[in-house]
């Protein structure tokens, strides 16, 4: 080792049996952190923890609110109950379908609209307002729009296409109609997005890219999108858990029936209409471990990186 | 105005020590610059003595008052931060203003003070913007005005010419100094540039990993620097550094001999083989242009010219060398650490104009070896500073 | 791209443009399977508003809607502020823990409320929508409070305590006036997600007395016995949307920074 590397080794040494004291400055900061923090953290405890915590205890119960004498302990018998039958199963393939669908057309059209919004400068504010809407509208709301639109006697789309179909009537029309609605409603958010994105890629690397020669193409495989990627990862990962969540559309649109009900549908059915408190709050644990599952295969396997938005 | 003690402080953030055992008395009216690589623990110093970072060990005084413990806001020091600092939703007049409002000074009095603070600083047209319509050097300006409205005992500046281009470096370097002589404040300013730290500093400390190096005038570093690090720190472009090897009456440098009487080295070198010896570029002449007499008196080296630049006033030229292992290793070492890029060791040159040096030629290059000097490899120290004092 | 900018406005607004349309027309109007009405009428807008079922819900929606934005934002602001400016042991926890409750279903919260509000009085109140709703405003909150407090540059407040000033002052005069913005757009924010709730509203009430606008739409009839209420909930959907659409536009710049704030690296 050189006299200057080993000059230099001995300025981190650490003085012999010392413990790294706090000063009172950063004890009085600890505290002051954790006073101000805590009003947080309890709320969120006492308001979704608990909660589940409270629906995992039923989930291990035959409870039916209606019949409270017949409130029994029967261990995991619900999810027996639940994983073995075809309802639940069928309903998990509709909501994938949904999300996969949905979520897939939001990032295309989302990704056409954030370029198109990246190259406009005249009219931004009004572009920004317009996609804004769809956005703040009330979902229940969209709900209503769409179906009207396509509804049978309201509607005007049958007009306009010189059909006669009863689109809510059969599974595929009205999945179509169901992922119509939330495909419009959310595609604006993934817009700004990906456009927030888009702009933190630096010009000068797209620039770089044109003098090498790469075609438009080429420039948003190569240059573009791996240098969105974290921004797309995180996105994806949020629009994926809102998917698969998926209430209120089909259920204002059909109620679930012919096919379209989703999971979350399914466990309000079991909860509220049938007043099954046991199996409902299984099926709660089933759709919340569903959606823990995305998140893990999203930030462990996927590597998105969430960190962006926790850490300084 | 006051004097600032530093006595034996340290910065421990848990194992890691940022600022190590440094003693530093800065007098009353003082410029004094801490200058140094970044990691050196300068701006923990400076955040110490504002009282935005806690003193793990030792006391800090202004006068003979102990200041350890006292928030910011008690020790009324006013301080430039690197990046201004500037309240955004607030006017200039407003920024400057702000200390004062504070405490509850009347609005007429505010008006005098900030108008002729504005004045001297020329902001005065600026008054009504608000920093984002600024322009780099003006936002300076109006950062030096809201710590100059206090008259605090002390001016604290943290890299603050490091945002700006290196034209109104310049100037707004000259500015802090004419402010400086007029207010005859105590000034504490770091920055990693030694370029600043000789214009503007009547004492300058030069730090490096946590430990002062040297304090002293500018002039006292340059050209007494007490170690290898001092050495090639200050002066731009660096100090000549060459491995030599020690022999009874020469030292054998790569690029030829230098009559020396080993008689002379210290006792701390006897029975080494090599040694390190410093020359300044500016010390080492083209013998072509001296005449016989001349340059008979001195040493002379030989060498090929790699790269030649010329600057108007003068050139200079590099003489790549090659290093034994060991020393070679310490070098690029030091040099890594002193931010430069370079991978090769280098001989640099500062001819004048009138020289007819060029690139790929050979060139004699004349110098007087009592301007060299050596430094111990092992403990890096400049053993000949003792002789130079009395030679 | 002025072809492409158009397309986006089109396809944003036409749906809301219908249920508009819808919401004028009247009697058999309604069936005319047009896009617009054949006569253009108000009689949905007074049938609506004579409707308890709607007005109460709009009532029920404001204050709920109101006070859950009002908790979750100062709630989340003092969070927001330590997490922003403060080293603490378990500080990433605060914002991790915020995430993973904005992902739970709020099926999976509803259905334990349900069997828990009958049984302590809470069911069909105020607030027994509100604490849920917290858990849908409140991550929300913390997030995009935390993003906007940190691009205010910690250096000012340091700046602010050389200058002079206590902890009390350099808050008063740098942060609020400066974090104003920010804690203004978050609210705006967390109105919208607690104006939108539907699980909520139709799970844990059954009258007027706290049901919300979304679910009360889903138990809307029309003037009479014999017609759909197709055209009221138009009428009352326009209702409700109207101040939706005045807030965005009023404040969309403000809107846009702060949903893409936190979601990309700023």
């Amino acid at each position: 080792m050189s006299a200057l590397a080993r000059a230099s080794a001995t300025q981190t040494r650490r003085l012999p049996g010392e413990k790294p004291h706090l000063s009172e400055r950063a004890k009085a900061e600890r505290r002051l952190g954790w006073l101000l923090s805590a009003p947080s953290v309890a709320v969120l405890l006492l308001v979704a923890a608990y909660p589940i915590l409270n629906a995992a205890y039923l989930s291990l119960f035959d409870y039916r609110l209606t019949d409270p004498g017949t409130r029994a302990f029967i261990w995991f018998k619900n999810y027996r109950v639940i994983l073995t039958d075809n309802i639940w199963w069928s309903d998990l393939g509709t909501t994938l379908l949904i999300t996969v669908v949905t979520v897939t057309a939001e990032f295309a059209i989302g990704f056409a609209f954030a370029m198109v919004m990246n190259k406009t400068f005249v009219g931004r504010g009004a572009i920004r307002t317009a996609i804004l809407v769809p956005y703040a509208i009330i979902t229940v709301v969209a709900a209503y729009a769409w179906q009207y639109a396509f509804a049978n006697n309201t509607g005007f789309v049958d007009h306009w296409l010189g059909t006669n179909l009863d689109w809510f009537g059969a599974r595929w029309s009205a999945l179509f109609v169901i992922c119509l609605s939330e495909i419009w409603k959310t595609t604006p958010f993934v817009a700004l997005l990906l456009l927030a994105g888009l702009a933190q890629v630096p010009g000068s690397l797209k620039e770089a890219a044109v003098v090498d020669g790469a075609s438009w193409w080429q420039r948003l495989l190569r240059v573009t999108l791996p240098n969105m990627q974290g921004a797309i990862m995180v996105a994806l990962l949020f629009r994926t858990v809102d998917a698969f969540r998926i209430f209120d559309n089909p259920f204002v649109m059909t109620g679930g029936s012919n096919g379209t009900e989703t999971v979350s549908i399914l466990a309000y059915r079991q909860t509220i209409g049938r007043t099954e408190i046991g199996l409902g709050s299984a099926m709660s644990i089933l759709l919340f471990l569903g959606v823990s599952l995305i998140c893990f295969i999203f930030i462990k396997l996927l590597r998105t990186d969430v960190g962006r938005v926790t850490d300084s | 105005m006051t004097a600032i003690s530093i006595k034996h402080v340290s910065k421990r953030y848990g194992d890691f020590v940022a600022v190590d055992d440094v003693n530093l008395e800065i007098a009353d009216g003082e410029f004094m610059v801490l200058v140094g690589p970044s990691g050196s623990g300068k701006s923990t110093l400076l955040r110490m003595i504002v009282g935005l970072e806690d003193i793990s060990d030792g006391d800090l005084l202004f006068g003979d008052q102990r200041v350890n413990d006292r928030a910011p806001r008690d020790r009324d020091l006013a301080m430039v931060f690197q990046d201004y600092a500037l309240y955004p939703h607030l006017t200039v007049y407003e920024n400057i203003a702000f200390p004062l409002r504070l405490h509850k000074v009347a609005g007429d009095e505010v008006d005098k003070r900030v108008r002729s603070v504005a004045d001297r600083l020329e902001l005065t047209e600026f008054l009504d913007r608000k920093p984002a319509n600024l322009s780099g050097g003006q936002r300076q300006r109006v950062a030096m005005g809201r710590a100059v409205i206090r008259d605090a005992h002390a001016f604290l500046f943290d890299e603050p010419l490091s945002n700006l281009d290196a034209k109104l470096r310049v100037q707004v370097r000259t500015q802090i100094a004419r402010l400086q002589n007029q207010l005859g404040t105590t000034t504490v300013y770091v920055t990693h540039d030694q370029v600043e730290a000789m214009t503007l500093g009547d004492r300058v400390a030069l730090l490096r990993r946590g430990v002062l190096q040297q304090v002293g005038s500018p002039r006292d570093l340059y050209a007494k620097p007490s170690n290898l690090f001092v050495a090639g720190f200050m002066g731009s472009p660096p100090m000549n550094l060459l491995p030599a090897e020690i022999r009874p009456d020469h030292l054998s440098s790569p690029f030829g001999d230098i009559p020396f009487d080993a008689a002379r080295l210290p006792a701390s070198l006897a029975g080494k083989d090599v040694v390190i010896v410093g020359i300044r570029p500016e010390q080492l002449v083209d013998a072509s242009l001296l005449d016989d007499d001349q340059r008979g008196r001195g040493a002379r080296l030989k060498g090929r010219i790699d790269v030649l630049e010329w600057l108007g006033n003068e050139q200079l030229a590099y003489l790549p060398f090659k290093a034994p292992d060991a020393i070679h290793q310490q070098l690029t070492d030091l040099q890594k650490e002193l931010d430069s890029e370079s991978d090769q060791t280098q001989l640099i040159v500062a001819l004048p104009d009138a020289s007819k040096a060029h690139e790929g030629a050979e060139i004699e290059l004349w110098l007087d070896p009592g301007d060299l000097h050596l430094f111990d490899p092992a403990t890096t120290e400049n053993v000949t500073l003792g002789q130079k004092a009395t030679g | 791209m002025g072809v492409g900018a158009i397309a986006i406005v089109v396809w944003a607004l036409a749906p809301v443009v219908w249920i508009v349309s819808l919401s004028f027309k009247q009697g058999d109007d309604i069936d005319n399977q047009q896009f617009w009405p054949t006569h253009w009428s108000l009689e949905n807008y007074k049938t609506v508003f004579q409707t308890d079922l709607f007005t109460s819900a709009l009532r029920n929606s404001l204050g709920i809607s109101l006070i859950t934005t009002v908790i979750s934002v100062v709630v989340a602001m003092f969070a927001a502020y330590a997490v922003s400016r403060l080293e603490f042991p378990g500080k990433r926890y605060v914002l991790i823990s915020a995430l993973a409750v904005s992902v739970f279903p709020a099926i999976s919260i509803a259905t334990p409320l349900f069997n828990l509000w009958r049984s302590i009085g809470l069911y069909d109140t105020w607030v027994g929508l509100i604490i849920p709703y917290l858990a849908l405003t409140l991550p929300l909150a913390m997030w995009t409070l935390t993003s906007f407090f940190r691009q205010i540059p910690r250096d000012l407040e340091l700046a602010a305590q050389v200058d002079g000033a206590t902890t009390w002052q350099a808050f008063r005069r740098i942060l609020v006036p400066l974090a104003a913005p920010g804690v203004f757009t978050t609210a705006i924010l967390a109105f919208f997600v607690a104006w939108n709730d539907f699980v909520f509203g139709i799970t844990l009430t059954s009258t007027d007395r706290a049901r919300p606008v979304p679910a009360a739409l889903a138990f809307f009839s029309g003037a009479s016995q014999f017609q759909q209420p197709t055209a009221a909930i138009a009428a009352a959907s326009v209702v409700v949307t109207i101040p939706v659409v005045v807030l965005v536009m009023l404040f969309q710049r403000r809107i846009v920074a702060g949903l893409t704030n936190g979601a990309v690296k700023g």
